[in-house]
């Protein structure tokens, strides 16, 4: 246990540096693209030079970019992530209010992805070169190539206009007034389309990853021991081929989880679900700097916590991991 | 009435015909429904819901059943428009002052009476030096005067039409409650994201990302209006979405072309959805050709006028607008009403003549055929402005100018071409908001600052022009500045200060139960009082 201790505070002193160099880095980028708030603002509304120059006055925008970063980095220490100028809310208020919501869509889809893909893989991987494993492994493929919001259409196409069998988008039915297990129904009921989208996609790495991983492993001495002794097939497969192909497979976890936040931009797009990943499209259209590093922040916490927990994972299944980070 | 509105009339007419059979008579009067929840396709969640501060569609989509204006647009009242808080409105002879009779009975959301110290309040505290059009239209208003309850007469400093007072009422006067904003500062208060006001809908719930919700205002001065318990926003990001929703049943109207012109005609065939053209007569949008005169070859009158009969502009309203739209022929749309005239020079396509009018002008073909390249920026906002990009690039081609394409996003558009004036052509998208002083003649005016938008940034400069601009804007007669706005559309199509290629306007998809649709020229920005829903 102390060495999981050893890695963790080793790491959360490395994940300070790294999310300082995230949120300057982002500042700057953003800071380069032409147009800010205001210019976004005025495209609706239009206006004259007085109107335009109150707007940028009331929004800060007429201090230097480095004085705005300071007072951007001055007030983070205080954990506070500033204002929203395209919301007129605290940062912190709606970011808090769209996280949930990106969990359960990334947690599920990751789940989906992970749980389905790798029970395939062992199915596949079961048999190297038969039928059944390049079917699936082509089959996987063909996913993967789909762009994510062309898979989102025809699912909302088939499955909401033409069968009707599931909403459309949103997270839940508006205004129903349903509490408790009734509303968590119908939260899954809406989830069932975007976290099938997002999730299929990712589905084939997770085949194809354990696929190879175990074909590799069919080749190595202690299989052939493992026959030569007799056990059972079944046995063989899982315990033996499939345990030593999973370990790739949890690094490839906390890898995924940063491409997820990605993909759920376009997914929660396409179906209208309230998460993070709209909100970062609508701060960069809106130029809301503090906003996008607000959720480029929280987004960078969530995949370095991933990594983290990949890696207290991989220290709790491989002995090797830590004993040489944590330097005992 | 105008070319513009009778070919909308077919088109309505054709795509109508095409759908089902269930649809219910149109025109015959229908006995209103009690009740319902209608729900609508949104786009956007606009940041500030106040429409006395932001008069833009966006807002008024949702806002305008909540806050009320002093008088509405309307298809057949006198001028153009119909009572709403106000009764009656005249101006004095010399411009000084209007005199406005207010409704009488009327409550605010939370109880209180309406009175017109919320007129005077909103005017002088909100319309003048806050919203984005009053600023300018209210510009020389000093004070409001109260002398009773229900009269509010505005003065002001320097004679003002009342024709464009009149023709600013709809769009620019909504009220306020003075009780709620008295205190404080106006732009930070809690009620621009939870507006109170008079009209039919009480604000009543927003969830971010997800929907707005109106409920019916019991207390609605019209006689048993509204008709609808409830309206709700559902936020739709995707434009695919709307269609697919209004299909699943899932929501009831989709307004401001949220369903892409392509989807239009296969969603016409679907049983039980209607597709409505009308009701937007008073949001005219205008495809333009910005045009940066600091560069020396378009700053030669030979050459806009070669660009301008290089551009098919049947063509472009066929192919781009798939017929939505109609041709234009100066800065003042065809239906309009009040100022149109069709008595300008005018542009035929015609690419030989554009060729010899280059080739006069000095710019000779080299070599390889081109004679000059420009920068060409089409606005971002519209899926059309951006088409049209495209086939400007390739008109001009034919000509042996070489237009290069910079695709920006909103925000970088309206940077690069109002501020940094980084560029030669540029698509733009300006609306025509019934009558030329309030956001049409600052199209062409110099001496505008830097940074405007939807605004001279061209460097176009017509002492003629601006003259004439100058004294239409101070002429009380109405008769004669109808006749000098005549002659401004003259004169713009004449030296070609920008090139008007279209007017367009939007596209309302809904369910056939949906019912009082479209009944007046701003109807999706409208009260929705007498909007029902069969059952």
């Amino acid at each position: 246990m102390t060495r999981a201790l050893i890695l963790l505070r080793r790491r959360l002193v490395g994940s300070i540096f790294v999310l300082l160099i995230v949120v300057i880095g982002s500042f700057l980028l953003l800071e380069a693209a032409p147009g800010d708030a205001v210019d976004a603002y005025i495209v609706s509304t239009g206006g004259d030079a007085g109107m335009i120059e109150l707007l940028r006055h009331r929004w800060g925008l007429d201090q230097s970019e480095l004085t705005r970063l300071a007072n951007y980095l001055w007030a983070l220490l205080h954990l506070d992530l500033g204002q929203s100028v395209t919301f007129s809310r605290p940062i912190r208020e709606i970011i808090l209010e769209r996280l949930p919501t990106t969990l359960i869509l990334m947690g599920s889809a990751t789940a989906l992805s992970f749980g389905l893909g790798s029970a395939l893989g062992i199915y596949a991987g079961a048999r190297p070169g038969s039928f059944r494993d390049r079917l699936l492994s082509i089959g996987s493929l063909a996913l993967y190539a789909v762009p994510g919001f062309w898979l989102g259409l025809v699912l909302i196409v088939v499955f909401a206009v033409d069968l009707r069998w599931l909403p459309i988008g949103g997270i839940e039915t508006i205004a129903s007034g349903k509490t408790g297990l009734a509303r968590a129904a119908d939260i899954a009921t809406h989830l069932v389309l975007p976290v099938s989208a997002l999730g299929f996609i990712y589905l084939a790495l997770y085949l194809r990853m354990m696929r190879a991983g175990m074909a590799e492993a069919w080749r190595q001495d202690f299989v052939l021991a493992a026959r030569a002794r007799g056990l059972p097939r079944r046995r063989i497969v899982l315990a033996h081929v499939a345990r030593n192909a999973l370990l790739p497979l949890v690094t490839m976890l906390g890898l995924q989880s940063a491409q997820m936040l990605g993909g759920s931009v376009v997914i929660e797009s396409v179906f209208a679900v309230p998460g993070l990943g709209r909100l970062a499209q609508e701060a960069v259209a809106g130029r809301d700097t503090l906003l996008l590093l607000g959720i480029i922040l929280v987004s960078a916490v969530l995949v370095i916590g991933i990594n983290l927990l990949v890696d207290l994972a991989y220290a709790f299944l491989d002995p090797r991991v830590g004993a040489s980070e944590a330097g005992v | 009435m105008s070319e513009l509105i009778s070919r909308r009339g077919l088109l309505a007419g054709s795509a109508l015909l095409l759908a089902s059979t269930a649809l219910p008579a149109i025109g015959r009067a229908q006995t209103p429904k009690k009740g319902g929840r209608l729900i609508v396709a949104a786009d956007s969640e606009p940041r500030n819901l106040n429409p006395a501060i932001v008069a833009s569609n966006g807002v008024f989509f949702i806002s305008s059943k909540v806050v009320e204006t002093l008088a509405e647009a309307s298809f057949d009242g006198k001028d153009g428009l119909q009572p709403r808080l106000a009764l009656s409105w005249e101006g004095a002879a010399d411009g000084l002052s209007v005199t406005f009779k207010l409704r009488d009975g009327v409550k605010w959301h939370d109880g209180k009476p309406f009175s017109s110290a919320d007129v005077a309040f909103s005017a002088l505290q909100i319309w003048k030096p806050l919203q984005n059009l009053g600023r300018t239209v209210f510009k020389d208003l000093v004070a409001v005067d109260t002398p009773d309850e229900l009269t509010a007469v505005f003065k002001f400093a320097k004679p003002t039409p009342f024709q464009l007072i009149r023709n600013a009422l709809p769009a620019l006067t909504s009220v306020v409650p003075k009780h709620v904003y008295e205190n404080g500062k106006i732009e930070e208060n809690p009620a621009n994201n939870a507006p109170v006001g008079t009209g039919p809908f009480k604000f009543a719930e927003y969830k971010a990302g997800q929907y707005y919700r109106l409920a019916r205002n019991d207390d609605y001065w019209g006689k048993e209006e509204p008709y609808l318990d409830e309206i709700i926003y559902q936020v739709l990001p995707d434009r695919t979405s709307a269609a697919a929703a209004l299909e699943a049943e899932e929501i009831q109207l989709a307004a401001f072309s949220a369903v892409p012109l392509a989807d239009l005609d296969r969603i016409s065939k679907v049983p039980g959805l209607k597709v409505v053209t009308k009701g937007y007569e008073g949001l005219t949008y205008q495809l333009v050709v910005e045009i940066n005169h600091r560069r020396k070859e378009l700053a030669d009158l030979k050459v806009r006028q070669a660009i301008a009969h290089a551009i098919d502009k049947d063509f472009v309203v066929k192919t781009i607008f798939l017929g939505y739209a109609a041709t234009a022929t100066g800065p003042v749309p065809k239906n309009d009403p009040q100022f149109y005239t069709a008595e300008v020079p005018t542009y035929a396509f015609d690419v030989a003549k554009a060729n010899a009018l280059l080739d006069e002008a000095g710019y000779k073909r080299a070599d390889d055929g081109r004679r000059f390249a420009l920068k060409l920026l089409p606005a971002p906002y519209f899926n059309e402005t951006k088409q049209f990009g495209d086939y400007l690039r390739q008109a001009l081609a034919a000509i042996g100018i070489d237009a290069q394409i910079v695709n920006n996003d909103s925000a970088a558009h309206i940077k690069a071409v109002y501020t940094d004036h980084a560029f030669d052509l540029a698509v733009g998208p300006p609306v025509f908001r019934g009558d030329p002083a309030i956001s049409t003649t600052i199209l062409v005016q110099s001496g505008i600052p830097d940074g405007v938008p939807f605004s001279n940034q061209g460097g176009y400069k017509n002492a003629d022009l601006d003259a004439l601009i100058a004294k239409a804007s101070e002429t009380l007669d109405t008769a004669t500045r109808t006749g000098l706005y005549k002659e401004f559309q003259k004169k713009v199509a004449a030296d070609l200060p920008l090139i008007n290629v279209a007017e367009w306007s939007f596209i309302s998809v809904a369910r056939d139960t949906v019912g009082n649709i479209a009944n007046n020229p701003r109807w999706a920005v409208s009260n929705w009082a007498d909007t029902y829903l069969e059952s």
